[in-house]
This record gives structure tokens, sequence and C-alpha cells, in this order.
């Protein structure tokens, strides 16, 4: 096969080219690796995808020209705050440059069990926070599609890396749409399993209650792939479960009988014309294969992204507490005492938007606020949940635009948080419900992708696949443009 | 604040933080018009249930491995400098 043949492929044709032999499976990785090994050498020259690139395929799970595995042979990109043993896993911040980890995720071991070796490490918000990938201490991650856009984030890297063609399929991970907006940003597939499906253990932890992992891919169909050999539960997340089914491969042609729920909340103000164009002639796409599209009420859901920015900072400020120069990571030197090497050391190891979220969610938790701030956004919470399982007891599905706009100018919003916080206004309500969301690419605005997503129930991600296929499918939405 | 978190902050960066935080907690009061009063706080999302691995020792890392990321180590221990100088 061609050597711009092979990049064509899926991760699904990848799987069944190199099953019949008519794949090299050393030949796909070093087709990649050098894509993927040009762009990193080129940094801010190139797209700055990755963080590290492997030097060759990986002795053990190496592509096995004959193996067995379900998903041998196919290279996978993981963000960098996935703990990967012996490689540098640095969560996009300075505090943890050249860590290397003695172990490695249960997600990215699960995938490298079913064959896939690690291509490399992909660059990201520092801690995940942020919405464009401009908080990485290793510099901005560009958008394929404009390389004076950003990608969205925090998977930003993942997401243009896919997108790029510089890796078949990524891992990423979603704590108020870290997966789904990056993925609608840079015209890919996004999706975010049930909170508990996928095990947290070697992510390191943003905000605990919300983060997941899940896969970017070129289509639904890897989507489906990557996600039944991540889910499952793992002894070392007491918060994991056992998925009630396999993921299936989706095929649904038609979406006859289902009802598809449009919540007024979060398709009017606020979303960009463009892309709610894009998103009506989805809708109008859905209709035709027989989908009953009907309004739907969530009450709550413009008091999300609130409660979100009260509890994922009240999390991170808990979890990023473990940052101080002790254990791993950088320490300040010439410290006077041990108050001094911790507080030096935090300054100069976390970057602006870590700072600003970790005073936030200490102020949060604070004595005498607790009640008015965290004790409040709990109770926000619960309200959300109910919205969605009174509107799922109306609807199978609720469809909305992933992000309320297409992808934006490098700088345009990191001097006003609040502006960049409103990008995760229709993708946060989910990640408060726990409930599995997908972002697929649904046309295009200003010659850039916009994002559709599709959330249901918990545990409903074969469904959500089998939706999402049969737009995909009507849509026909061409992402050639990215690739390079 | 910044103190409690174990944040320095130095002097020129003080007033950018607390007017960013202040307009992020502006937004954030919008939920002070919600009537809460009988809403149970959320505890999690997904019920979990038999969440607990049995109560077994098992092999863990090695301290060679837990002290090989350290910045400093002294022996068997992670050195860190003294509370009070």
């Amino acid at each position: 096969m061609s050597a711009t043949g092979l990049l064509e492929l899926t991760a699904c044709q990848a799987v069944r080219e190199i099953a019949a032999g008519s794949l090299s499976a050393s030949e796909l990785f070093a087709a990649y690796r050098t894509r993927a090994e040009a762009d990193r050498a080129a940094g801010e020259g190139g797209l700055n995808c990755f963080t590290w690139v492997a030097e060759g395929a990986p002795r053990d799970g190496a592509p096995r020209e004959d193996s067995p595995a379900p998903v041998a042979g196919v290279p996978l990109a993981v963000k960098d705050l996935f703990c990967t043993e012996g490689v540098p896993s640095q969560s996009g911040s300075r505090i943890l440059e050249g860590y290397l980890p003695p172990y490695t995720a249960t997600v990215v071991a699960r995938l490298q069990a079913a064959g896939a070796p690690l291509l490399g490490k992909t660059n990201q918000d520092e801690f995940a926070m942020g919405s464009s990938t401009e908080n990485s201490a290793f510099g901005p991650v560009l958008n394929p599609w404009d390389r004076e856009r950003v990608p969205g984030g925090s998977s930003g890297g993942s997401a243009a890396a896919v997108a790029a063609g510089l890796a078949p399929w990524a891992l990423g991970t979603d704590t108020g749409g870290s997966i789904r907006q990056p993925a609608a940003l840079c015209g890919i597939v996004g999706l975010k399993p049930t909170y508990g499906a996928a095990s947290r253990y070697g992510m390191i932890a943003f905000a605990s209650s919300l983060d997941q992992a899940g896969p970017l891919t070129r289509d639904v169909s890897d989507a489906a792939l990557m996600l039944r050999h991540m889910v499952g539960r793992d002894p070392c997340d007491a918060t994991s479960l056992a998925f009630p089914e396999e993921i299936a491969r989706p095929g649904a042609e038609r979406l006859d009988g289902v009802r598809l729920g449009v919540p007024e909340e979060l398709t009017g103000e606020g979303i960009e014309a463009g892309v709610l164009e894009a998103f009506e002639a989805a809708l109008a796409r859905a209709g035709d294969l027989g989908a009953d599209v009907q309004p739907v009420r969530l009450p709550h859901a413009r008091h999300a992204l609130s409660a979100y920015y009260v509890l994922a900072p009240a999390e991170a400020s808990s979890n990023l507490a473990r940052f101080d120069g002790v254990r791993y990571g950088s320490r300040a030197s010439d410290a006077d005492d041990l108050l001094d090497m911790y507080t030096r050391t935090r300054h100069d190891g976390f970057g602006a938007e870590v700072k600003r979220r970790i005073m936030l969610g200490t102020y949060a938790l604070s004595s005498g606020y607790y009640d008015a701030y965290y004790g409040r956004a709990q109770r926000v919470r619960t309200k959300i949940a109910e919205d969605f399982s009174a509107a799922f007891g109306q609807v199978d599905l609720i469809v909305t635009p992933t992000s309320p706009s297409v992808a934006f100018k490098l700088g345009e919003k990191t001097g006003d948080p609040l502006a960049m916080y409103l990008n995760d206004y229709c993708t946060v309500p989910m990640s408060l419900a726990g409930i599995p969301a997908i972002s697929i690419p649904c046309g295009l605005s200003r010659a850039l992708p916009v994002g559709l997503q599709i959330a249901g129930p918990a545990f409903s991600e074969n469904r959500l696949l089998d939706a999402a296929y049969a737009l995909e499918q009507a849509i026909g939405f061409d992402a050639g443009a990215a690739r390079v | 604040m910044a103190s409690l978190a174990r944040l320095a902050l130095r002097e020129e960066e003080i007033e950018p933080m607390a007017r960013e935080l202040s307009a992020v907690l502006d937004h954030i009061a919008k939920i002070d018009e919600l009537d809460l009063a009988d809403v149970p706080p959320s505890t999690h999302v997904i019920e979990v249930t038999g969440g607990l691995r049995p109560d077994v020792p098992r092999p863990s890392l090695t301290r060679e491995a837990a002290l090989a990321q350290a910045p400093a180590v002294s022996g068997e221990g992670f050195l860190v400098p003294s509370p009070q100088a």
C-alpha cells in the first residue's frame, strides 16, 4: 500500500487490512511516527500537537504482523495527562516537566493490551484547564483548518493530531467538554463516556467527580472500537463500573422512531448564527432519517456553568495540593524553609489559569463560604441531573451544538477568563449529570467545522453511537482540508 | 487566599487576579436566584455499589521506584527543607 494510502485508513479499516495481511503494522507505525516526529521537531513552527513521540515501535505491545489482538498495530496518541510508565507525562505543566511515572494508566494499558502501540503524548491545556490549548507550558497547539486559530481544549493536541492525520486516533479526557469541544473545533468525532464507564486510574486528576477518558477519532465507528477496549470495572478506581453490555459496532442507517430532544436553553442565545445554521441543517437531516425531533426543557442548564466553575476548581484545588515539590516534579531552589519551598515551587511551576482555579476553589471551600458556594453548587448539580432524567422520560436523546462558536483566533480570549469559560456552555450540563455525550462534525461555518452534540442517559453509549453513525453517514462531512 | 492555597503571588499579579476572580464570582452568583432550600446536594451522579476491593495486602511500588522521581532524597526517604529555618 502507498504511504498516502495507508494514512487515509480509519482505525477500523487499518485493523481489517492488517488482519488480512494487506497492510504491514510496522509500516503503518513508521509512517505515523515520521509525521508525528516531524511535527514535534518543528515545535511551534508545526501544529505543536506532541510533547513526546516514540522513537520506534515499543518492545511490549509492538506491532505484531500476525497478532490476533483486536486493535493490533493501530498507533495510539495519548493525552499528556495519562501516566505512561517511563514516558514523560507532564499534564502540560512546567511543574511536571520530565516526570516519568512508575506505572501506566488503566485505559492506556487496556488499549496497549488490545494491540495499540503508543505513538506519542499529546499537548494539552495545563492540568486540562482550558478550552483552547493555549494554557500549555509547552506552547499552544494550532488548528489544522486554520493555523491562526485554536484547536479547542483541553485535549487540543489529540484533536489536532487526529484531524491533521498525524495519528489515526487519540485518547483524551473530558471534565466539562475537553474532548467534545476540541473534536468540534477540529472537525472530528469525540466521545465522553458515562462517568465511571472508564477507569480514571493513572489520569493526573483535575476534578475527580467529572473527569472521564474517551476517544478522539476520525469517525463514529473508530470511536466505538476504541471505547470497546476502554470500558470496564478497574479495582484501582473505586468509581469505575462494569459496563452493562459490550460496545457494539454502530450500523444504524435510519433513525425511525428515535425521539431527539432540542433544549431551548442550549440552542438559543449565545450561539453563533453560523453554528445554529449548521445545527438546524443537521436536525433536518435527522428528520429525513425518520427521527422525531421535538423541543425539550432543561430549566437549570443555564446555571450549569456557574455550578461547574465552583465544583471543578474546588476539586482541583484539593487535587493539585499534591504538587508541593516533595515526591515528584520540580522544586524551587534556595527555599528558606518548608513553607517557603511549597509556595515558591507552586508559584514557579503553575501557569496563570491553574493558579486562578486553585484560588477560586480554595475560596469556594474556605470556612464561611463553603455553604454559599460549594454547597449551593452541589444542589444545582442535583437539579441539572433531575432535568435530564425528566427530559429522558420524554425523548431518547438530546441534541445541541457542541460549542457556541467555531474555532476562534489564538489570543482572542486569553485576556478574559469568563469569555473562555463560556465555550463550555453546551457541554458542562452533561458533565455535571455524568451522562455520555458525543460530538460529530455536522458542517462548516466560515470554512470552519461545526460540531453536533448528542447526549443520552447513563450507559446509553450504544444507542448514542448508532444515532451518531446514522447522522454521520447522512451528513457526509469532508475533513480532507485539515490534513497536512 | 493565596497563602491558604500555598501560592506566592508577586505584587503585580495580585490586582489582575483579584479582578478576574471577581468577574467569575459575579457570574457564579447567578445561582443565588434559585430556590434550593429543599434540594439535596449531589454526592455522586452514578450509583456505585461494591466499589471497595477486599482489604488484603498486595504488592505496591518499591521504595526505589517511589523515590526515583523525587527532587531530593535522603537514604530511605524524601528530603525536604526544615519546617523552621
